[in-house]
């Protein structure tokens, strides 16, 4: 499909998608926002699947793990640790103008993807307002007191709408996941094969990304090993 | 970094757009929520009880559970300081005159339901029945779930559109909605709407209940204000 020599290269060559540090954002986020799920089921339905809870024990463990949910990646992306991650921020946040076509036209022009195709894109940008959107109203919600009840009102309503997107997103994301197993392996063990990149990431295969020699990942992708700093920053 | 700020040349920034335009989007339902759920409320019919913005109820219990009291063995007791103390069947409540309204259901957190219909008799009809004495200035409240208690002052109790509800949104107030039998006090948030009514006793002063001993406002007038949007004297 696109770079015939990146594939010859090395096709047992592993890339480094999402270094120690994404991935333990990833997943804790993943635990917060299942759990944030979960509790929200009764706290909207009042039971769950006929099952009574009670109310305020949920409601508080929603609480917790809404005010809980910047965290993982507001600490992934400060400090000397979050360099791969602010640099993936800035993909996700800076597109051109072929990709806006592609998301535009849902995948009908031609693309040379980079790391993140545009739908990945969007979807890390609508997941991280929506942790904004949801956290400003749970706020309020909890703390209604100082806030007018029109307020109160837009906020419940507002935190109900992005919420039912978010079940709407995640539900897309964890089904493109389990679609899409090579992808699903790398949030796991850190790598990709290049063949992978080749096909579905050859504008990030092109600006020769930090690579892991045998494909042994577990070594390799927890801190800086000797092969994790190749001649990418010129 | 210069690298990094080359490559991203005639790039857009279309992160920070959205997620701007999104936070914008957000800040305006907070502002405008309320009047867009009204919208698509009235729009929703039936989807609304599933969907955000429609006639959806959130379930509160104190205890866990919803208690369950079968319609021919309910029993709403009056007592305390009245003349005739007495004890009322269902079918007892249904055959006194009956009184039906149609109000927005608010809850202090911010949920609304608009438009919930509502059949009960009034409060101040009961009061008249049982006699109230001299020394009476408030009404208790006590809930099957054994847990929950609201009040009333006397003045609040007598208004006319406080009731003792045994049928809502057209139907029998059912298990989770607090039936057979609730309290109903609309110009109010939600929580002073007491579920699973068993007990109104008349006492000397204002026992502060279940919720407002948690923190809530003994009066909770919805406008957080300390009279009634329908005047009547002597209120608070």
């Amino acid at each position: 499909m696109t770079s015939d020599t990146a594939t010859r290269r090395a096709s047992t060559r592993e890339l480094l998608r999402f270094d120690g540090v994404q991935r333990t954002a990833h997943w804790v986020n993943a635990l917060l926002f299942a759990t944030l799920m979960f509790t929200a089921i009764p706290l909207y339905y009042g039971s769950f699947f006929g099952v009574v809870f009670p109310r305020h024990d949920i409601q508080m463990i929603h609480l917790w793990c809404g005010l809980a949910l910047p965290i993982p990646i507001l600490v992934s992306l400060a400090g000397p640790w979050g360099r791969r991650m602010r640099a993936d921020v800035r993909r996700v946040g800076y597109w051109t103008r072929d990709e806006i076509e592609w998301l535009r036209t849902l995948g009908r022009t031609a693309l040379k993807a980079d790391k993140f195709n545009p739908g990945q894109k969007a979807n890390a940008i609508f997941t991280a307002a929506a942790i904004a959107v949801l956290f400003v109203t749970g706020y309020i919600l909890q703390w209604f007191r100082f806030f007018p009840v029109s307020w109160r009102t837009g906020a419940t309503f507002t935190h109900d709408v992005f919420a039912l997107v978010v079940f709407i997103a995640v539900a897309g994301h964890i089904g493109l996941a389990l679609t899409h197993p090579q992808s699903l392996k790398s949030m796991f063990k850190g790598t990709i094969s290049e063949r992978w990149a080749a096909r579905h990431a050859p504008t990030w295969l092109a600006e020769d990304p930090e690579s892991v020699d045998d494909g042994d990942a577990h070594t390799a992708t927890y801190g800086r090993g000797p092969t994790s700093e190749p001649t990418r920053q010129r | 970094m210069s690298a990094r700020a080359e490559s991203d040349m005639g790039k857009v920034r279309v992160g920070r757009r959205a997620f701007i335009g999104l936070a914008a989007l957000g800040a305006a339902g907070i502002a405008l929520g309320a009047d867009a759920q009204r919208f698509f409320g009235s729009k929703l019919g039936s989807l609304g009880s599933l969907l955000p913005g429609g006639d959806h109820f959130r379930i509160y219990t104190i205890t866990g559970t919803l208690p369950y009291i079968s319609r021919g063995r309910y029993r709403l007791k009056v007592s305390g300081l009245v003349d005739h103390p007495a004890t009322f069947t269902l079918a007892d409540l249904q055959a006194m005159p009956s009184y039906t309204m149609v109000k927005d259901f608010q809850c202090v957190t911010g949920w609304r339901v608009p438009d919930v219909h509502w059949k009960g008799v009034q409060l101040s009809q009961l009061l008249a029945n049982a006699g109230v004495q001299s020394t009476a200035g408030a009404v208790s409240f006590d809930s099957y779930d054994g847990a929950d208690t609201e009040s009333l002052t006397l003045p609040q109790a007598h208004l006319s559109d406080v009731i003792v509800a045994y049928e809502m949104l057209g139907g029998p107030v059912t298990r989770e909605h607090g039936g057979p039998v609730r309290l109903v006090v609309p110009q109010m948030y939600g929580y002073k709407s007491l579920k699973w009514l068993s007990g109104i006793r008349l006492v000397e002063n204002v026992e502060p209940g279940y919720w407002e001993l948690n923190g809530y406002p003994v009066n909770g007038w919805l406008d957080g204000s300390t009279g009634p949007s329908d005047p009547h004297p002597n209120l608070t």
